[in-house]
């Protein structure tokens, strides 16, 4: 039954969410557990969709392709991460409660549901369980004053982005008189054979489309939310916001530009380019200024968003292929990222600055090797996993046939310089400076998902292959 | 053996693995003498590499191909093979290593394991940089090796460590992002990553033109050239005196390897088209910098620019054959004399800054100014000083002297000018270097502390002693080397640097 990971999802959660109410505090470890397990569960019930035949169900509603099953892969791979990093961490700060674990369990349907929605509808409530789910858990820390703000900022950001999306389903569905992907996409051909003029108006409705979906990416101009949420929420949740949604947002892209709009392909290649050269840009040089971390991160964030953007409007089998082997590499890493900053957080010290890091690679080699890791990575040094998709956009969009692809290339692969710049800022504060860092004593599972997400940074790196061919086999049909 | 190159790289790989997470910091002892046993143990597998390698042929040796990642219908494959011009750089490379590790044995202080695990990681990746036969295999160990030598300058260096490691990170790192572009944009027009494909590939001029420039600002940077090569200094100066040496001897080696891989075979006529400029530039890198290298008052600064210098002939010699077009002999010597130069380089400039480094150990200081009549108290320091004071300013006998003879014909023939002006060198290399040895070695001695330094240890005798060996062997019987580089050189001029416009390029050739 290729429903049966969500359906199974929706049980667990709504089943923990009953078991929860008689847990008490000091035992919520087992809520912990039994979300792990069920994410875990959800994966391998998952795994069982691989290699199977498309398959569309409840009359064009939801589809369960080769695309959709390896993303939930990803996503649920990712979510079980973040949990392992989250527990220690939300457990010091006093909000060790059921609803976080319960949250990141609807939060994860949501995103099963985007990847697999057929119509617009559904995609519309994957996405909007999803957001609902995370601008909850932003204000989770009632107690500080960054939580709720960050929360509020990124409610009403969301909900214009969710507006714009609306309206831009609304346009579409006004010309082709359908909301279901499949057949939205042949009345869009039909319609323009027929009357060319109304191209404007599906463009009109593609822009729309893909204000909405830049936001929810985080690319530029619509990026003003993602440094003051990943800034002003807990890190643990900035740690999720940050990974795991983005690939959802990937699998709605993909389900509203190319097999919904690819009548006018053009139109859209020419926004993404647009949104793709300015996010990185003026993600890599804002990064550059940051000396919050967390900042930091959420401008290369924006950065990598960017590069990512490359493969998908590169318009090819080939650039989607890139497009979602780096997204998947970018929510490890950025999982990672937040990840760094988890590891150094203990009770009644938050991790804030670049300076915080100084000198941690004489008391903790192993964790300073392992931030080293991560962060040459980012910055896409090889063999470190990070540079293979870089080096698969560019060569989607050399590829693609697109005028100005070389120079495209070259500003994407210049401006990557500029981002090596403030990846080594830190590594200098970890290997070069004098500095206070302590030796840190991690809780054992904290410890383990770090060493996880960093060796992954170089097994992934020197062994891309599986992961490469898998996605280039989702859309080699 | 047919692993041998996979040998080469991987053995001091896992050899500094287990130096940084078996031996480790609690025994720094144990840590040192694995670390030397592996370096010796990469040395010694040089040793069937050179003896078995076949003096007749420019094909690749040691062949190795294993499949390794698909990007769509192009593979990227663990390809290793060496020619006559990759296969004494990596014996140079694992030469040098064992030269580091004895040099960091009581100089190191802190951290000692993860000092030597950096040199021999390093070690490994620059052997693969040499033996990749695959342009992405190249290129991920060419930008690996970045990491480990941005570690060793930024822990271990001097003051003003972290500026100097940063801008080496960031101008290698710019330089090759392009090189990228370019190999992709090559991966994709021949459906292969592979070298020798990318030579056989047919280029217009204007592609051509753009993956030169690309090409050339990658290499440029390393090697360096004027007006790129603002990082060595500053990177020599603050590098530790084992990272100066691998700096000198072998990563500014990999500029020229890189023109020589790529650059001068894949792109021929943008070659020769823009031969006149890289001429020029190497021609302003041996009299301008030289000029410059006289006027230093630290050390290492010195022996950096004059390492900038005597690049210069590197990449005078390689790009003057677009000049000898119809006189093979004088473009083969040009071309000899630069690939003598390297090598000759890789030992006498590794020789300088140990020399610098045996007196900053205990002195210091690299301040000419510091120092006066060391010889009164360090006779045997002197004496060795001497003959890499000589070597470095070409004295014949020594292997200073034949490269770039070799080159200065090569360019008589070319251009009364060119050798004219690469002659000057000659002056202002004697000049420069012979005037510190002056004032450091000679006179009366400047103080007290001068007068209390202890000659050379036994382990720095022994150093010192093993490249005097080198140095004089190259210079007296350079035939052992150019008998070993002589097929390869002769294939770039007869094909490799030939057009690739013409629309017959069914020659011998291809």
């Amino acid at each position: 039954m290729p429903m049966l990971p969500e359906l199974f999802l929706l049980a667990a959660a709504c089943a923990i969410l009953l078991i929860d109410l008689y847990v008490g505090d000091e035992k919520r470890t087992l809520t912990y557990g039994l979300a792990q397990l069920s994410l875990v569960a959800t994966f391998v019930l998952n795994l069982q969709n691989f290699g199977a035949a498309r398959e569309v169900l409840y009359h064009g509603m939801f589809v369960v392709d080769g695309m959709a099953t390896l993303l939930k892969a990803g996503m649920l791979a990712v979510m079980a991460l973040v949990l392992m990093f989250s527990r220690d961490y939300i457990n010091q700060r006093s909000f060790h409660r059921g609803e976080y674990y319960i949250l990141a369990l609807f939060a994860s349907l949501g995103m099963l549901v985007m990847v697999s929605g057929y119509s617009f509808l559904t995609i519309y409530l994957g996405l909007e369980l999803l957001s609902l789910s995370l601008y909850a858990m932003v204000a989770m820390r009632r107690d500080s004053t960054d939580g709720p703000e960050a929360a509020m900022k990124y409610f009403v950001m969301g909900a214009l982005a969710s507006g714009l999306l609306l309206y831009g389903m609304s346009m579409i569905y006004g010309v082709t008189g359908s909301i279901q992907i499949t057949e939205v996409q042949a009345k869009a051909v039909e319609i323009l054979a027929a009357h060319p003029d109304k191209a404007a108006l599906l463009t009109f409705g593609a822009i729309f489309l893909v204000a909405g979906i830049a936001f929810k990416l985080g690319a530029v101009p619509f990026h003003m939310w993602v440094p003051d949420v990943y800034h002003g929420a807990p890190t643990s949740v900035s740690a999720l916001v940050s990974s795991a949604p983005k690939i959802a947002v990937f699998g709605m892209a993909m389900r509203l530009l190319p097999e919904t709009l690819n009548s006018v392909l053009a139109q859209w290649q020419l926004l993404l380019t647009i949104l793709c050269m300015l996010s990185i840009v003026i993600g890599n040089v804002s990064a550059v200024a940051q000396s919050n971390i967390k900042r930091m991160l959420a401008f290369s964030g924006i950065a990598h968003i960017g590069y990512f953007l490359l493969g998908l409007l590169s318009g090819t089998a080939q650039g989607y292929s890139a497009a979602m082997f780096y997204i998947l590499v970018y929510a490890l890493m950025s999982v990672a990222g937040f990840g760094m900053i988890l590891v150094m957080t203990r009770a009644g010290f938050e991790c804030e600055s670049i300076d915080d890091f100084k000198g941690l690679w004489k008391r903790s080699p192993w964790h300073a090797l392992m931030m080293m890791f991560i962060m040459m990575s980012m910055a896409g040094v090889p063999p470190l996993v990070g540079f293979w998709p870089k080096l698969e956009v560019i060569r989607a969009v050399l590829d693609s046939g697109l005028p100005h692809a070389v120079w495209l290339a070259a500003i994407a692969v210049l401006f990557a310089v500029v981002g090596a710049w403030y990846y080594l800022r830190v590594v200098k504060a970890i290997f070069f400076d004098e500095g206070e860092a302590p030796e840190l004593q991690t809780a054992g599972d904290l410890r383990l998902a770090f060493s996880i997400a960093g060796l992954s940074m170089l097994v992934l790196g020197l062994m891309p292959g599986p992961l490469l061919a898998l996605c280039a086999a989702v859309f080699a049909s | 053996m047919t692993n041998l190159l996979s040998l080469l790289i991987w053995l001091p790989i896992a050899g500094g693995l287990a130096v940084l997470f078996g031996t480790g910091e609690r025994n720094t002892a144990a840590s040192k003498w694995l670390s030397l046993g592996i370096a010796l143990a990469t040395f010694g597998l040089c040793i069937p590499l050179w003896t078995g390698f076949d003096t007749t042929t420019a094909a690749m040796q040691y062949v190795e191909h294993a499949n390794w990642i698909r990007l769509g219908n192009i593979e990227i494959n663990y390809a290793l093979g060496v020619d006559g011009f990759a296969m004494p750089l990596i014996a140079l490379t694992s030469f040098t290593t064992v030269l580091v590790v004895l040099a960091g044995w009581e100089v190191i202080e802190k951290r000692v394991s993860h000092y030597m695990a950096a040199f021999l990681v390093m070690t490994g990746l620059m052997n693969g940089v040499f033996a990749a036969t695959d342009a992405m295999l190249f290129y991920v160990f060419w930008e690996f090796m970045l990491i480990p030598m941005f570690l060793i300058i930024g822990i271990w260096g001097g003051p003003n460590r972290v500026y100097a490691t940063l801008k080496f990170f960031l101008y290698t790192f710019l330089g090759s992002v392009l090189m990228l572009v370019a190999l992709i944009y090559m991966g994709i027009k021949g459906g292969s990553f592979a070298i020798e494909a990318m030579h056989k590939l047919p280029l217009e001029m204007g592609p051509q033109t753009l993956i030169f420039i690309a090409f050339f600002l990658a290499f440029a940077v390393k090697v360096p050239m004027f007006p790129v090569h603002t990082w060595l200094p500053d990177a020599h100066v603050e590098a530790p005196t084992g990272g100066s040496v691998v700096l000198a001897a072998i990563m500014l080696k990999m500029g020229t390897y890189g023109f020589l891989r790529f650059n001068l075979p894949i792109t021929p006529d943008a070659s020769a088209d823009l031969a006149n400029i890289i001429i020029a530039l190497s021609l302003i890198a041996v009299v301008y910098i030289g000029l410059v290298a006289l006027v230093q008052k630290d050390m290492k600064k010195l022996i950096a620019y004059s390492s900038i210098a005597h690049m210069g002939f590197v990449t005078l010699g390689f790009f003057i054959v677009f000049k000898l077009v119809g006189a093979n002999t004088h473009a083969a010597l040009g071309f000899q004399g630069a690939l003598v130069q390297m090598i000759s380089h890789g030992f006498v400039s590794a020789a300088l800054f140990l020399c610098v480094g045996v007196m900053y150990d205990r002195m210091h200081s690299r301040m000419i100014g510091d120092y006066g009549g060391v010889a009164n108290s360090m006779p045997k320091f002197a004496a060795f000083f001497m003959l890499f004071a000589m070597a470095n300013a070409g004295l014949p006998g020594t292997a200073g002297f034949v490269g770039e003879f070799m080159v200065i014909v090569a360019a008589f023939k070319a251009n009364f000018w060119y050798a004219f002006l690469a002659s000057v060198s000659l002056i202002t290399g004697a000049a420069y270097t012979l005037w510190m040895y002056k004032r450091v070695v000679f006179g009366e001695v400047a103080n007290k502390h001068v007068a209390e330094l202890p000659d050379l240890n036994k382990r720095e005798f022994l150093i010192l002693a093993v490249l005097a060996v080198m140095t004089l062997a190259l210079g007296l019987y350079p035939k052992a080397l150019t008998t070993v580089m002589e097929p390869s050189v002769q294939h770039l001029i007869g094909c490799g640097v030939q057009s690739k416009l013409q629309t017959v390029v069914e020659g011998v050739c291809r």
